[in-house]
């Protein structure tokens, strides 16, 4: 069949302006592509690409730089909260936001998550968190699930040796200086709906001066998990959100009095 | 050091507490939040320079100052500032190390601070201030070159120049610059996108990089060699020291001079670039040379390489904190006026430690 009729076709799927013509560097069925997506159309629709600042961290969202269509910097591993903090207090009326994975975040980067939080910075935090070190092939993050294998837990994480996973939302959510911190996932429409909409919550926390936030998105790794895309969706649902229950942590009386338009 | 700081332009300091620059820090407190500007006591040195790496992204006039042991867990944020060619402000009060040390003035931070510290082909500019006034003066100049060659300045003092009391005439308050740099991160509307970044996957691209750092690096050796020579003209001994040393070697050369012995001081002011061709200029008529430092002989290196056995160059350090005395450097003239070595291949510090232990002994 020949479509003739473009006149009265309508679009309603496109690229945000927020994002570049690059194809990024991701693998096929990886999530990161989605938050991506997620965060440029948030923008988009506060109409902040033009005056934010964002934070690339170091993991495999390295060069997330290069697919936003904004100005950027890029920190060094796990120190973005802490550059994001140079950025607003030089620039407050920029939206500035730090793009990390849980590696970055949750262990090496852990100080300077802590203290931005502490200093309720007001930045926005997009945090992946997909329980492994992607970038460099499937390590053992703290994220890390219990008896989960990865190449430096091959016999699978033992908690008796490597610990429990840490739980950054719970933890953040303890300080008194957070505004908005929540936990969403990215393994099916509905979720990711409802993840839009919390990105665009934190942004607007920000938008309004109200503190920290933070959207902690779990998010997939089928390369290093070891399993197909599909899988590793159904990873997510089954074997993370138990661990990493999705909800709301901390939500300041001032931003549930918002109101915030959304998805 | 931070007032004039401020009044260079400076839009905003972070720093952590470290004795002996705890009081710059508490001035920048007091005084950056009055004229609305930033101030943060990071967690970390790791983290006060990282949020210099990301304010200094956006063109603005940025420092922080800390002493030896935070400076060593700065040295991951200098290298990506450096490899992201951002300019910064850095001032090192240095003390006694290695380790915890002791509080007292040092200057063992030369290596770490001329020769490198951060990972990966870069350089900086460091300047020594050997009184109140040059500590001042150094300050303001850190930001001036920071921002002319995109580079990173230092500011290398030590404790014993915070508890001088001297005469010093503060700068004029400067008006903070307007506009920014055409590479600065400043989420503009309006424009192409800019980012700023350290990373270079291809080889060759980080190569292109390093040259482009190298490049820059010799027109700043060309334009800001700095140091100042004292009674160099007919000297026989010259010494070579900077800040502190640099200032106790003046006078014993003058105590020197007056017992008719013909010695002169050269004082290297920018460590980095080093002023290779004056001090190999001074070694062409001297009969020896005499280093003098507050560590274990850092800068000899340079010295010897900028001499190249055109004299004979001995060495006189005190480490750990130990600010030498006039009289134990006015000794070490006397010793090399009355026996001029005919070379000193391989033993200079070995003789200077076996002569240390009698200092020692005698104290
Ligand atoms: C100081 C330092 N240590 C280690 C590394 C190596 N490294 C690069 S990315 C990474 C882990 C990233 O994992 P994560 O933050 O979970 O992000 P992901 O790749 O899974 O998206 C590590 C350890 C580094 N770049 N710098
Ligand atoms: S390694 Fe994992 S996290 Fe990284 S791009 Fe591939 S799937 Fe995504």
């Amino acid at each position: 069949m020949v479509i003739t009729d473009t006149q009265n076709a309508k679009v309603v799927y496109e690229r945000p302006e927020s994002l570049t013509d690059i194809s990024t560097h991701y693998c096929p069925g990886c999530t990161h592509g989605t938050a991506h997506r997620l965060v440029a159309e948030v923008l988009d629709e506060m109409g902040r690409r033009e005056h934010s600042i964002g934070v690339a961290s170091v993991g495999c969202s390295v060069f997330s730089y290069n697919y936003f269509d904004m100005d950027f910097v890029q920190a060094a591993h796990g120190r973005a909260p802490a550059m994001a903090t140079g950025v607003k207090r030089v620039f407050p009326d920029r939206t500035v936001y730090t793009y990390q994975g849980d590696g970055d975040l949750a262990s090496i980067g852990m100080a300077e998550i802590m203290h931005a939080a502490g200093r309720g910075e007001n930045i926005t935090v997009v945090f992946l968190n997909n329980a492994i070190y992607g970038m460099t092939g499937g390590q053992m993050a703290p994220t890390t699930l219990p008896g989960m294998k990865t190449t430096s837990s091959p016999l699978g994480r033992d908690v008796e040796t490597q610990g429990m996973p840490l739980k950054m939302s719970e933890i953040l959510a303890t300080l008194d200086a957070t505004a908005y911190v929540v936990r969403r996932s990215l393994h099916n429409p509905a979720e990711i709906r409802k993840a839009k909409k919390a990105l665009r919550t934190a942004f607007e926390v920000q938008e309004r001066g109200l503190g920290f936030s933070m959207v902690e998105l779990l998010s997939s790794c089928p390369t290093n998990w070891g399993i197909n895309p599909l899988e590793s969706l159904t990873f997510i649902e089954d074997k993370m959100v138990p661990a990493y229950p999705l909800g709301d942590y901390k939500v300041l009386e001032a931003v549930k009095a918002m109101k915030v338009k959304g998805a | 050091m931070a007032e004039a700081a401020l009044r260079a332009g400076c839009e905003a300091y972070f720093g952590y507490p470290i004795t002996p620059q705890t009081e710059l820090l508490e001035h920048m407190a007091a005084r950056m939040p009055e004229l609305g500007r930033a101030f943060v006591q990071a967690e970390s040195e790791v983290a006060a320079i990282n949020m210099v790496y990301g304010a200094a992204c956006t063109g603005k006039r940025v420092m922080t100052s800390s002493s030896s042991p935070g400076v060593s867990l700065m040295m991951e944020g200098l290298s990506y500032i450096a490899g992201t060619e951002v300019p910064a402000v850095i001032i090192d009060v240095m003390r006694g190390g290695p380790g915890l040390g002791n509080i007292a003035p040092a200057q063992a931070d030369y290596h770490q601070m001329v020769h490198g510290g951060g990972h990966g082909d870069y350089k900086q500019i460091v300047l020594a201030p050997a009184s109140v006034q040059e500590a001042i003066d150094l300050t303001v100049l850190a930001f001036d070159l920071a921002e002319k060659y995109r580079s990173i300045a230092v500011v290398l003092a030590d404790g014993s120049l915070g508890q001088m009391m001297e005469p010093a005439e503060l700068p004029p308050m400067q008006p903070l610059k307007k506009g920014a740099p055409e590479w600065a991160v400043t989420g503009e509307p309006g424009r192409p996108r800019r980012q700023l970044t350290s990373i270079y996957l291809q080889p060759e691209d980080e190569e292109t990089t390093n040259i482009r750092l190298l490049r820059r690096w010799m027109e700043i050796e060309a334009n800001e060699v700095r140091y100042q020579g004292y009674y160099l003209e007919d000297a026989e001994i010259v010494l070579v020291g900077f800040g502190t040393s640099g200032r106790v070697a003046l006078s014993a050369v003058r105590q020197a001079r007056a017992e008719g012995i013909r010695a002169g001081l050269l004082r290297p002011i920018s460590l980095s670039p080093f002023p290779t061709e004056a001090v190999k200029a001074a070694a062409q008529s001297a009969k020896a040379m005499l280093v003098v430092e507050m560590n274990a002989g850092q800068m000899l290196t340079d010295v010897k390489l900028a001499v190249q056995g055109a004299c004979p160059v001995d060495f006189y350090g005190r480490m750990g904190g130990v600010v030498p005395l006039p009289d134990e450097v006015l000794a070490e003239i006397r010793r090399l006026h009355a026996n001029p070595p005919a070379d000193l291949n391989g033993h200079t510090r070995a003789a200077w430690l076996d002569r240390l232990e009698l200092v020692r002994g005698g104290n």
